[in-house]
Protein backbone atom coordinates (compact mmCIF):
# COMPACT_ATOMS: atom_id res chain seq x y z
CA UNK A 1 0.00 0.00 0.00
CA UNK A 2 2.76 2.72 0.84
CA UNK A 3 4.72 0.91 -2.08
CA UNK A 4 2.22 2.23 -4.53
CA UNK A 5 2.51 5.52 -3.09
CA UNK A 6 6.11 5.88 -3.95
CA UNK A 7 5.19 6.70 -7.75
CA UNK A 8 3.35 8.83 -9.38
CA UNK A 9 2.07 12.53 -8.77
CA UNK A 10 0.91 13.58 -5.27
CA UNK A 11 -2.02 15.57 -5.30
CA UNK A 12 -3.24 18.11 -2.56
CA UNK A 13 -6.06 16.65 -0.54
CA UNK A 14 -8.63 18.63 1.37
CA UNK A 15 -7.25 17.87 5.66
CA UNK A 16 -9.16 18.94 8.56
CA UNK A 17 -7.87 19.28 12.15
CA UNK A 18 -9.73 16.70 14.79
CA UNK A 19 -7.35 17.41 17.32
CA UNK A 20 -4.43 19.02 18.88
CA UNK A 21 -1.65 17.95 21.60
CA UNK A 22 0.54 20.18 23.33
CA UNK A 23 3.78 18.30 23.64
CA UNK A 24 6.22 21.56 24.80
CA UNK A 25 5.74 24.76 25.30
CA UNK A 26 6.57 25.47 21.63
CA UNK A 27 5.71 22.32 20.29
CA UNK A 28 2.28 20.75 19.26
CA UNK A 29 1.07 17.84 17.23
CA UNK A 30 -1.97 18.67 15.04
CA UNK A 31 -4.31 15.37 14.25
CA UNK A 32 -5.73 15.60 10.70
CA UNK A 33 -8.40 14.03 8.94
CA UNK A 34 -7.32 13.29 5.23
CA UNK A 35 -9.97 11.56 3.19
CA UNK A 36 -8.18 9.01 0.71
CA UNK A 37 -4.67 9.23 2.70
CA UNK A 38 -2.76 6.46 0.58
CA UNK A 39 -1.00 5.42 3.87
CA UNK A 40 2.57 6.12 4.88
CA UNK A 41 5.71 4.80 6.22
CA UNK A 42 7.89 5.93 8.93
CA UNK A 43 10.10 8.57 8.74
CA UNK A 44 8.22 10.07 5.59
CA UNK A 45 6.66 13.81 5.96
CA UNK A 46 3.94 15.79 4.31
CA UNK A 47 3.62 19.18 2.53
CA UNK A 48 1.11 21.37 3.99
CA UNK A 49 -0.71 24.20 2.24
CA UNK A 50 -2.29 27.15 3.81
CA UNK A 51 -4.32 29.50 2.25
CA UNK A 52 -5.56 32.89 3.13
CA UNK A 53 -8.59 34.89 2.66
CA UNK A 54 -7.13 36.28 -0.04
CA UNK A 55 -5.99 33.45 -1.37
CA UNK A 56 -2.34 34.03 -0.44
CA UNK A 57 -0.56 30.61 -0.08
CA UNK A 58 2.07 29.15 1.93
CA UNK A 59 3.83 25.73 1.62
CA UNK A 60 5.79 23.90 4.85
CA UNK A 61 6.84 20.28 4.90
CA UNK A 62 6.70 18.51 8.03
CA UNK A 63 7.10 14.48 9.47
CA UNK A 64 4.60 12.40 10.30
CA UNK A 65 4.62 11.42 13.97
CA UNK A 66 2.33 9.02 13.79
CA UNK A 67 1.88 5.29 12.46
CA UNK A 68 -0.16 5.02 9.06
CA UNK A 69 -3.93 4.41 10.18
CA UNK A 70 -6.29 4.96 7.36
CA UNK A 71 -7.34 8.76 6.84
CA UNK A 72 -5.55 9.83 10.13
CA UNK A 73 -2.19 11.42 10.37
CA UNK A 74 -0.47 13.19 12.84
CA UNK A 75 2.45 16.25 12.47
CA UNK A 76 4.45 17.69 15.18
CA UNK A 77 5.14 21.11 14.47
CA UNK A 78 8.04 23.39 16.37
CA UNK A 79 7.40 27.05 16.77
CA UNK A 80 10.04 29.03 14.63
CA UNK A 81 10.50 32.01 16.21
CA UNK A 82 9.20 34.79 13.28
CA UNK A 83 7.73 32.19 11.31
CA UNK A 84 5.22 32.82 9.09
CA UNK A 85 3.71 29.38 8.91
CA UNK A 86 4.55 27.29 12.67
CA UNK A 87 2.98 29.95 14.90
CA UNK A 88 -0.41 29.19 13.19
CA UNK A 89 0.76 25.77 13.15
CA UNK A 90 1.34 25.99 16.97
CA UNK A 91 -0.85 28.47 18.29
CA UNK A 92 -4.39 29.34 16.22
CA UNK A 93 -5.64 26.38 14.57
CA UNK A 94 -7.99 24.74 16.27
CA UNK A 95 -10.62 21.40 15.48
CA UNK A 96 -12.78 21.97 12.66
CA UNK A 97 -9.73 23.95 10.67
CA UNK A 98 -8.99 23.18 6.83
CA UNK A 99 -5.46 23.25 4.44
CA UNK A 100 -4.29 20.80 2.22
CA UNK A 101 -1.63 17.88 2.34
CA UNK A 102 0.08 16.29 -0.34
CA UNK A 103 2.15 13.11 0.47
CA UNK A 104 3.59 10.88 1.98
CA UNK A 105 7.03 12.23 0.62
CA UNK A 106 10.35 10.74 0.68
CA UNK A 107 11.61 7.15 0.26
CA UNK A 108 15.57 7.42 1.76
CA UNK A 109 14.44 8.67 5.51
CA UNK A 110 12.22 5.36 6.23
CA UNK A 111 12.29 2.94 8.57
CA UNK A 112 9.71 -0.35 7.44
CA UNK A 113 8.45 -2.92 9.85
CA UNK A 114 10.17 -5.58 7.61
CA UNK A 115 13.68 -4.63 8.15
CA UNK A 116 15.63 -7.04 10.59
CA UNK A 117 19.24 -5.32 11.80
CA UNK A 118 19.25 -3.35 14.84
CA UNK A 119 18.57 0.55 14.37
CA UNK A 120 20.31 3.59 16.01
CA UNK A 121 18.29 6.78 15.76
CA UNK A 122 20.04 9.93 16.22
CA UNK A 123 17.91 13.24 17.12
CA UNK A 124 18.53 16.73 17.71
CA UNK A 125 16.19 19.00 18.64
CA UNK A 126 12.72 18.78 16.77
CA UNK A 127 14.41 15.68 14.38
CA UNK A 128 12.77 13.49 16.88
CA UNK A 129 10.03 13.68 14.98
CA UNK A 130 10.41 11.31 12.12
CA UNK A 131 11.84 9.30 14.19
CA UNK A 132 9.18 8.82 16.56
CA UNK A 133 7.27 7.36 13.89
CA UNK A 134 9.77 4.84 13.83
CA UNK A 135 9.79 4.10 17.11
CA UNK A 136 5.55 4.20 17.18
CA UNK A 137 5.56 1.99 13.84
CA UNK A 138 7.87 -0.86 15.47
CA UNK A 139 5.73 -1.21 18.16
CA UNK A 140 2.52 -1.02 16.05
CA UNK A 141 3.74 -3.82 14.12
CA UNK A 142 5.20 -5.78 17.16
CA UNK A 143 8.77 -6.06 15.66
CA UNK A 144 11.40 -7.49 18.12
CA UNK A 145 14.37 -5.37 16.47
CA UNK A 146 16.70 -3.64 18.85
CA UNK A 147 16.23 0.17 18.66
CA UNK A 148 18.14 2.66 20.14
CA UNK A 149 17.45 6.41 20.36
CA UNK A 150 20.06 8.59 21.16
CA UNK A 151 18.47 12.23 21.71
CA UNK A 152 19.66 15.94 22.50
CA UNK A 153 18.04 18.76 22.92
CA UNK A 154 18.64 22.10 24.88
CA UNK A 155 16.89 20.87 28.09
CA UNK A 156 14.29 19.03 29.29
CA UNK A 157 11.78 21.79 29.05
CA UNK A 158 12.27 21.13 25.09
CA UNK A 159 11.33 16.95 25.30
CA UNK A 160 9.59 16.13 22.80
CA UNK A 161 7.46 13.10 24.07
CA UNK A 162 8.65 13.03 27.05
CA UNK A 163 6.13 11.01 28.88
CA UNK A 164 5.86 8.39 26.40
CA UNK A 165 9.45 8.39 25.50
CA UNK A 166 9.76 7.31 29.74
CA UNK A 167 7.50 4.25 29.83
CA UNK A 168 9.68 1.32 29.58
CA UNK A 169 9.48 -0.16 26.11
CA UNK A 170 11.10 -3.87 25.63
CA UNK A 171 13.51 -3.43 22.99
CA UNK A 172 14.07 0.38 22.55
CA UNK A 173 16.90 1.85 25.00
CA UNK A 174 16.61 5.64 25.44
CA UNK A 175 19.89 8.03 26.39
CA UNK A 176 19.42 11.65 26.37
CA UNK A 177 21.90 14.30 25.90
CA UNK A 178 21.67 18.17 27.07
CA UNK A 179 22.93 20.66 25.22
CA UNK A 180 21.84 23.71 27.67
CA UNK A 181 20.20 23.00 30.94
CA UNK A 182 19.87 19.11 32.58
CA UNK A 183 17.61 18.10 35.13
CA UNK A 184 18.84 18.15 38.51
CA UNK A 185 20.94 15.34 39.62
CA UNK A 186 21.91 14.90 35.78
CA UNK A 187 24.91 12.79 35.98
CA UNK A 188 26.43 13.36 32.80
CA UNK A 189 27.79 16.52 31.11
CA UNK A 190 25.92 19.32 29.23
CA UNK A 191 27.11 20.19 25.73
CA UNK A 192 27.01 18.93 22.52
CA UNK A 193 27.35 15.27 21.84
CA UNK A 194 30.90 14.05 20.99
CA UNK A 195 32.56 10.98 20.80
CA UNK A 196 32.40 9.42 24.41
CA UNK A 197 28.74 9.59 24.14
CA UNK A 198 28.47 7.78 20.66
CA UNK A 199 30.82 5.19 22.51
CA UNK A 200 28.72 5.05 25.84
CA UNK A 201 25.04 5.42 23.81
CA UNK A 202 24.64 3.76 20.57
CA UNK A 203 25.01 0.19 19.06
CA UNK A 204 28.69 -0.43 18.28
CA UNK A 205 29.39 -0.61 14.34
CA UNK A 206 30.16 -4.25 14.74
CA UNK A 207 26.82 -4.70 15.31
CA UNK A 208 25.81 -3.05 11.68
CA UNK A 209 23.00 -1.12 12.90
CA UNK A 210 21.21 1.28 9.91
CA UNK A 211 21.42 4.44 11.85
CA UNK A 212 18.89 7.26 11.34
CA UNK A 213 20.06 10.85 12.00
CA UNK A 214 17.63 13.80 12.09
CA UNK A 215 17.58 17.60 13.18
CA UNK A 216 19.69 20.77 12.40
CA UNK A 217 22.01 20.94 9.97
CA UNK A 218 25.06 21.13 11.96
CA UNK A 219 24.04 18.58 14.43
CA UNK A 220 23.16 16.03 11.66
CA UNK A 221 26.94 16.74 10.25
CA UNK A 222 28.52 16.36 13.95
CA UNK A 223 26.89 12.98 14.34
CA UNK A 224 27.39 11.44 11.12
CA UNK A 225 30.90 12.19 11.41
CA UNK A 226 31.75 10.71 14.72
CA UNK A 227 29.60 7.67 13.81
CA UNK A 228 31.56 7.40 10.98
CA UNK A 229 34.81 7.77 13.60
CA UNK A 230 33.11 4.98 15.44
CA UNK A 231 33.61 2.54 12.50
CA UNK A 232 30.00 3.00 10.93
CA UNK A 233 29.52 2.33 7.30
CA UNK A 234 28.43 5.90 5.78
CA UNK A 235 26.27 3.77 3.44
CA UNK A 236 24.43 2.40 6.61
CA UNK A 237 23.55 6.21 7.57
CA UNK A 238 20.47 8.15 6.84
CA UNK A 239 20.29 11.19 7.35
CA UNK A 240 17.87 14.14 7.42
CA UNK A 241 18.75 17.88 7.64
CA UNK A 242 16.32 20.20 9.16
CA UNK A 243 18.73 23.82 8.25
CA UNK A 244 20.25 26.00 10.67
CA UNK A 245 17.03 27.13 12.51
CA UNK A 246 16.17 23.88 13.51
CA UNK A 247 12.81 23.67 10.81
CA UNK A 248 12.86 22.62 7.60
CA UNK A 249 9.94 24.59 7.62
CA UNK A 250 8.37 27.78 9.55
CA UNK B 1 29.80 25.27 6.76
CA UNK B 2 25.68 24.29 7.74
CA UNK B 3 24.31 26.61 5.28
CA UNK B 4 23.16 23.57 3.28
CA UNK B 5 20.06 20.70 3.89
CA UNK B 6 19.54 17.95 1.86
CA UNK B 7 17.17 16.40 -1.35
CA UNK B 8 14.67 15.78 2.00
CA UNK B 9 13.89 19.27 1.43
CA UNK B 10 12.57 19.87 -1.92
CA UNK B 11 11.24 16.14 -2.14
CA UNK B 12 7.82 17.36 -2.72
CA UNK B 13 8.67 19.78 -5.64
CA UNK B 14 10.44 17.47 -7.07
CA UNK B 15 7.44 15.22 -7.06
CA UNK B 16 5.31 17.75 -8.80
CA UNK B 17 8.51 17.30 -11.61
CA UNK B 18 9.67 13.84 -11.57
CA UNK B 19 6.55 11.41 -11.08
CA UNK B 20 9.26 9.36 -9.13
CA UNK B 21 11.15 9.54 -5.78
CA UNK B 22 14.15 10.97 -6.33
CA UNK B 23 15.15 11.27 -2.71
CA UNK B 24 16.14 7.45 -3.18
CA UNK B 25 17.94 8.48 -6.75
CA UNK B 26 21.54 7.79 -7.35
CA UNK B 27 23.27 10.32 -9.25
CA UNK B 28 27.14 10.56 -11.01
CA UNK B 29 29.10 14.16 -10.59
CA UNK B 30 29.78 14.97 -14.18
CA UNK B 31 32.95 16.81 -12.72
CA UNK B 32 34.08 15.02 -10.59
CA UNK B 33 32.54 11.22 -11.39
CA UNK B 34 31.74 10.88 -7.51
CA UNK B 35 28.45 8.21 -7.69
CA UNK B 36 26.81 8.61 -4.77
CA UNK B 37 22.97 8.83 -3.28
CA UNK B 38 21.40 12.37 -4.31
CA UNK B 39 20.88 12.41 -0.22
CA UNK B 40 24.21 12.50 0.35
CA UNK B 41 24.72 15.42 -1.48
CA UNK B 42 24.45 19.83 -0.13
CA UNK B 43 20.98 21.73 -0.97
CA UNK B 44 21.67 24.85 -0.80
CA UNK B 45 18.83 27.01 -1.30
CA UNK B 46 15.65 26.27 -1.86
CA UNK B 47 15.39 29.90 -2.20
CA UNK B 48 15.47 31.61 -4.86
CA UNK B 49 16.18 28.53 -5.97
CA UNK B 50 17.48 25.53 -4.96
CA UNK B 51 21.67 24.12 -5.66
CA UNK B 52 22.22 20.55 -5.12
CA UNK B 53 26.18 20.43 -4.96
CA UNK B 54 28.14 17.27 -4.72
CA UNK B 55 29.64 16.37 -1.58
CA UNK B 56 33.11 15.59 -3.01
CA UNK B 57 33.94 18.62 -5.10
CA UNK B 58 31.00 21.18 -4.49
CA UNK B 59 30.19 21.51 -8.12
CA UNK B 60 26.59 22.13 -9.14
CA UNK B 61 25.04 19.24 -9.66
CA UNK B 62 21.27 19.92 -10.04
CA UNK B 63 19.33 23.41 -10.09
CA UNK B 64 15.71 24.20 -10.03
CA UNK B 65 13.64 27.19 -9.88
CA UNK B 66 9.63 26.88 -9.76
CA UNK B 67 7.27 29.48 -10.26
CA UNK B 68 3.66 29.91 -10.55
CA UNK B 69 2.93 26.84 -13.10
CA UNK B 70 6.19 26.55 -14.62
CA UNK B 71 9.40 25.15 -12.88
CA UNK B 72 12.64 25.27 -14.66
CA UNK B 73 15.38 22.50 -14.19
CA UNK B 74 19.13 22.15 -15.37
CA UNK B 75 20.47 18.67 -14.70
CA UNK B 76 23.60 19.36 -16.65
CA UNK B 77 25.97 18.64 -13.75
CA UNK B 78 25.06 15.34 -12.99
CA UNK B 79 26.21 12.71 -16.21
CA UNK B 80 23.24 10.14 -15.24
CA UNK B 81 20.43 9.64 -12.49
CA UNK B 82 19.78 6.18 -11.19
CA UNK B 83 16.23 6.27 -10.21
CA UNK B 84 13.94 3.38 -8.44
CA UNK B 85 10.86 2.60 -10.46
CA UNK B 86 9.46 -0.26 -8.54
CA UNK C 1 -13.20 24.93 -4.71
CA UNK C 2 -10.13 26.40 -2.63
CA UNK C 3 -10.05 25.62 1.06
CA UNK C 4 -9.52 28.35 3.02
CA UNK C 5 -7.26 28.06 6.39
CA UNK C 6 -9.15 29.67 8.84
CA UNK C 7 -7.58 32.59 10.52
CA UNK C 8 -4.08 31.85 8.74
CA UNK C 9 -3.10 35.59 7.23
CA UNK C 10 0.45 34.81 6.47
CA UNK C 11 3.17 37.60 6.53
CA UNK C 12 1.82 40.53 6.05
CA UNK C 13 1.41 41.03 2.22
CA UNK C 14 -0.89 44.28 1.74
CA UNK C 15 0.27 46.98 -1.27
CA UNK C 16 2.33 49.63 0.21
CA UNK C 17 3.32 52.75 -1.92
CA UNK C 18 6.97 52.73 -0.66
CA UNK C 19 6.84 48.44 -2.08
CA UNK C 20 6.93 47.14 -5.33
CA UNK C 21 4.10 44.82 -5.65
CA UNK C 22 4.03 41.59 -4.15
CA UNK C 23 7.30 42.47 -1.46
CA UNK C 24 6.49 42.33 2.35
CA UNK C 25 8.45 44.51 4.55
CA UNK C 26 10.83 42.87 6.96
CA UNK C 27 13.42 44.03 9.58
CA UNK C 28 15.82 41.24 9.28
CA UNK C 29 18.46 40.92 6.38
CA UNK C 30 17.51 37.14 5.12
CA UNK C 31 20.70 35.13 4.13
CA UNK C 32 20.08 33.12 0.73
CA UNK C 33 22.29 31.63 -1.09
CA UNK C 34 23.47 29.09 -4.39
CA UNK C 35 26.60 27.67 -2.62
CA UNK C 36 29.37 27.72 0.57
CA UNK C 37 30.40 31.26 1.37
CA UNK C 38 33.78 31.80 0.08
CA UNK C 39 36.24 32.58 2.15
CA UNK C 40 38.47 35.16 0.72
CA UNK C 41 41.08 37.46 3.21
CA UNK C 42 41.45 40.75 1.55
CA UNK C 43 45.04 39.72 1.02
CA UNK C 44 44.19 37.63 -1.47
CA UNK C 45 41.44 40.12 -2.80
CA UNK C 46 41.12 41.40 -6.61
CA UNK C 47 38.57 42.98 -8.53
CA UNK C 48 38.85 42.81 -12.38
CA UNK C 49 36.95 44.96 -15.10
CA UNK C 50 37.69 43.19 -18.47
CA UNK C 51 36.41 45.16 -21.78
CA UNK C 52 34.92 43.30 -24.44
CA UNK C 53 38.86 43.44 -26.25
CA UNK C 54 39.92 41.52 -23.35
CA UNK C 55 41.85 44.88 -21.81
CA UNK C 56 41.85 44.60 -17.92
CA UNK C 57 41.75 46.87 -14.80
CA UNK C 58 42.74 45.46 -11.62
CA UNK C 59 42.55 46.69 -7.85
CA UNK C 60 43.52 44.93 -5.12
CA UNK C 61 42.36 45.68 -1.54
CA UNK C 62 44.74 48.53 -0.88
CA UNK C 63 44.07 50.06 -4.36
CA UNK C 64 40.74 49.53 -3.85
CA UNK C 65 40.21 50.85 -0.50
CA UNK C 66 41.92 54.54 -1.45
CA UNK C 67 39.41 55.21 -3.85
CA UNK C 68 36.72 57.68 -2.87
CA UNK C 69 33.82 56.11 -0.80
CA UNK C 70 30.52 57.17 -0.20
CA UNK C 71 27.85 56.18 2.53
CA UNK C 72 24.65 55.61 1.62
CA UNK C 73 21.14 54.29 2.07
CA UNK C 74 18.92 52.60 -0.28
CA UNK C 75 16.08 50.03 -0.04
CA UNK C 76 16.36 46.11 -1.02
CA UNK C 77 13.85 44.22 -3.16
CA UNK C 78 14.63 40.62 -2.66
CA UNK C 79 12.53 38.52 -5.31
CA UNK C 80 11.25 36.11 -2.60
CA UNK C 81 9.50 38.42 -1.41
CA UNK C 82 11.11 40.85 1.69
CA UNK C 83 12.09 44.07 0.70
CA UNK C 84 14.48 45.75 3.55
CA UNK C 85 14.27 49.35 3.53
CA UNK C 86 16.60 52.18 4.01
CA UNK C 87 19.66 49.84 4.71
CA UNK C 88 22.73 51.77 5.13
CA UNK C 89 26.25 50.91 3.39
CA UNK C 90 29.47 52.22 2.49
CA UNK C 91 31.09 51.83 -0.72
CA UNK C 92 32.78 52.80 -3.88
CA UNK C 93 30.48 54.01 -6.57
CA UNK C 94 30.89 52.02 -10.25
CA UNK C 95 31.20 55.11 -11.82
CA UNK C 96 34.88 55.95 -9.99
CA UNK C 97 35.70 51.99 -11.02
CA UNK C 98 34.56 52.83 -14.36
CA UNK C 99 36.27 55.76 -14.62
CA UNK C 100 39.30 55.02 -16.78
CA UNK C 101 37.56 51.75 -18.40
CA UNK C 102 37.43 52.39 -22.31
CA UNK C 103 34.34 50.89 -23.62
CA UNK C 104 32.00 50.64 -26.43
CA UNK C 105 30.19 47.65 -24.43
CA UNK C 106 26.59 47.58 -23.89
CA UNK C 107 26.79 44.58 -21.36
CA UNK C 108 28.23 43.61 -18.12
CA UNK C 109 28.55 39.78 -16.61
CA UNK C 110 29.51 40.62 -12.93
CA UNK C 111 31.53 37.28 -11.32
CA UNK C 112 32.14 36.14 -7.93
CA UNK C 113 34.55 34.30 -5.64
CA UNK C 114 32.39 31.02 -5.60
CA UNK C 115 31.38 30.86 -9.55
CA UNK C 116 28.23 32.90 -9.12
CA UNK C 117 27.02 35.25 -12.39
CA UNK C 118 24.49 37.61 -13.19
CA UNK C 119 24.01 39.88 -15.83
CA UNK C 120 22.89 43.18 -16.69
CA UNK C 121 23.49 46.25 -19.15
CA UNK C 122 26.36 48.12 -18.74
CA UNK C 123 24.03 51.34 -18.15
CA UNK C 124 22.00 50.29 -14.98
CA UNK C 125 25.93 50.27 -13.08
CA UNK C 126 26.66 53.55 -14.02
CA UNK C 127 25.04 57.05 -13.20
CA UNK C 128 25.61 56.70 -9.69
CA UNK C 129 22.63 53.69 -9.85
CA UNK C 130 25.26 50.96 -8.19
CA UNK C 131 28.37 50.29 -5.92
CA UNK C 132 30.86 48.09 -4.94
CA UNK C 133 29.92 47.61 -0.80
CA UNK C 134 32.40 46.88 1.37
CA UNK C 135 30.93 48.10 5.02
CA UNK C 136 26.73 47.82 6.38
CA UNK C 137 25.42 49.47 9.08
CA UNK C 138 28.60 50.84 10.42
CA UNK C 139 30.61 47.17 9.87
CA UNK C 140 32.81 45.59 7.71
CA UNK C 141 30.71 43.35 5.44
CA UNK C 142 30.63 40.19 6.83
CA UNK C 143 31.11 37.13 4.38
CA UNK C 144 27.27 35.93 4.84
CA UNK C 145 26.01 39.05 3.06
CA UNK C 146 28.82 39.40 0.92
CA UNK C 147 32.25 40.54 2.65
CA UNK C 148 34.69 41.64 1.53
CA UNK C 149 32.80 43.34 -1.37
CA UNK C 150 29.32 43.05 -2.83
CA UNK C 151 28.30 45.01 -5.37
CA UNK C 152 24.72 46.73 -4.87
CA UNK C 153 22.33 47.92 -7.86
CA UNK C 154 18.95 48.84 -5.77
CA UNK C 155 17.15 49.23 -8.25
CA UNK C 156 16.95 45.73 -9.64
CA UNK C 157 15.89 42.94 -7.83
CA UNK C 158 18.67 42.06 -5.16
CA UNK C 159 19.81 38.28 -7.04
CA UNK C 160 21.79 41.37 -9.15
CA UNK C 161 23.67 42.81 -6.84
CA UNK C 162 26.07 39.99 -6.72
CA UNK C 163 27.90 39.02 -3.17
CA UNK C 164 32.02 38.31 -3.11
CA UNK C 165 32.24 39.90 -6.05
CA UNK C 166 35.60 39.77 -7.76
CA UNK C 167 35.14 41.43 -11.88
CA UNK C 168 33.17 42.43 -14.30
CA UNK C 169 33.16 41.64 -18.01
CA UNK C 170 31.84 43.62 -20.99
CA UNK C 171 30.76 42.37 -24.17
CA UNK C 172 28.10 43.39 -27.09
CA UNK C 173 26.30 39.91 -26.15
CA UNK C 174 23.43 39.76 -23.54
CA UNK C 175 24.89 36.75 -22.04
CA UNK C 176 22.11 35.08 -18.97
CA UNK C 177 23.58 34.54 -15.87
CA UNK C 178 23.34 32.33 -13.11
CA UNK C 179 19.97 32.35 -12.30
CA UNK C 180 18.74 34.25 -15.24
CA UNK C 181 19.55 31.12 -17.10
CA UNK C 182 17.08 29.00 -15.58
CA UNK C 183 13.69 31.06 -15.19
CA UNK C 184 14.60 34.25 -13.57
CA UNK C 185 13.64 37.60 -15.79
CA UNK C 186 16.96 38.86 -17.74
CA UNK C 187 16.37 42.36 -16.25
CA UNK C 188 14.78 41.80 -13.04
CA UNK C 189 12.75 45.49 -12.11
CA UNK C 190 10.95 44.83 -9.05
CA UNK C 191 8.49 47.97 -10.05
CA UNK C 192 7.54 46.02 -13.03
CA UNK C 193 7.25 42.52 -11.03
CA UNK C 194 9.89 40.97 -13.63
CA UNK C 195 10.69 38.23 -11.52
CA UNK C 196 11.27 35.36 -14.06
CA UNK C 197 10.98 34.74 -18.03
CA UNK C 198 7.99 36.78 -20.08
CA UNK C 199 7.08 38.55 -17.03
Amino acid sequence: MARAAVLGRLTWRVATVVATRRETATARTVVLDVPGWPGHLAGQHADLRLTAEDGYTAVRSYSMSSVAEGDRIEVTVDEVENGEVSPYLTQVVDIGDQMEVRGPIGGWFVWRPEQTEPVQLIAGGSGIVPLMAMIRARTSAERAVPFRLLYSTRGPESLIYRDELRKPVGGLDVTYAYTRRAPEEWPGTVGRINAGTIAAATWPAAFEPTCYVCGPTGFVELATRLLVEAGHDQASIRAERFGPSGGRSS
Amino acid sequence: MTDFVDVNTVAGELRDVFAVDMTTATGRCAHCGRTAPLADAKLYGPTPGFVLRCRGCDTVLMRMVSAPGRTWLDLSGLSFVEVVTG
Amino acid sequence: MAIVSRGFTGRPHAERADLPPGQYLTKDFPVLSAGPTPVVRTDDWQFTITNETGQRHTWNWAGFRRLATERFTVDLHCVTRWSKLRADFEGVSLDTLFAGVDTAAEYAMVHSYGGYTTNLPLADLLDGQAWLAFRFGGKDLAAEHGGPARLLVPHLYLWKSAKWVNGITLSYQDEPGFWESLGYHDYGDPWREQRYWGD
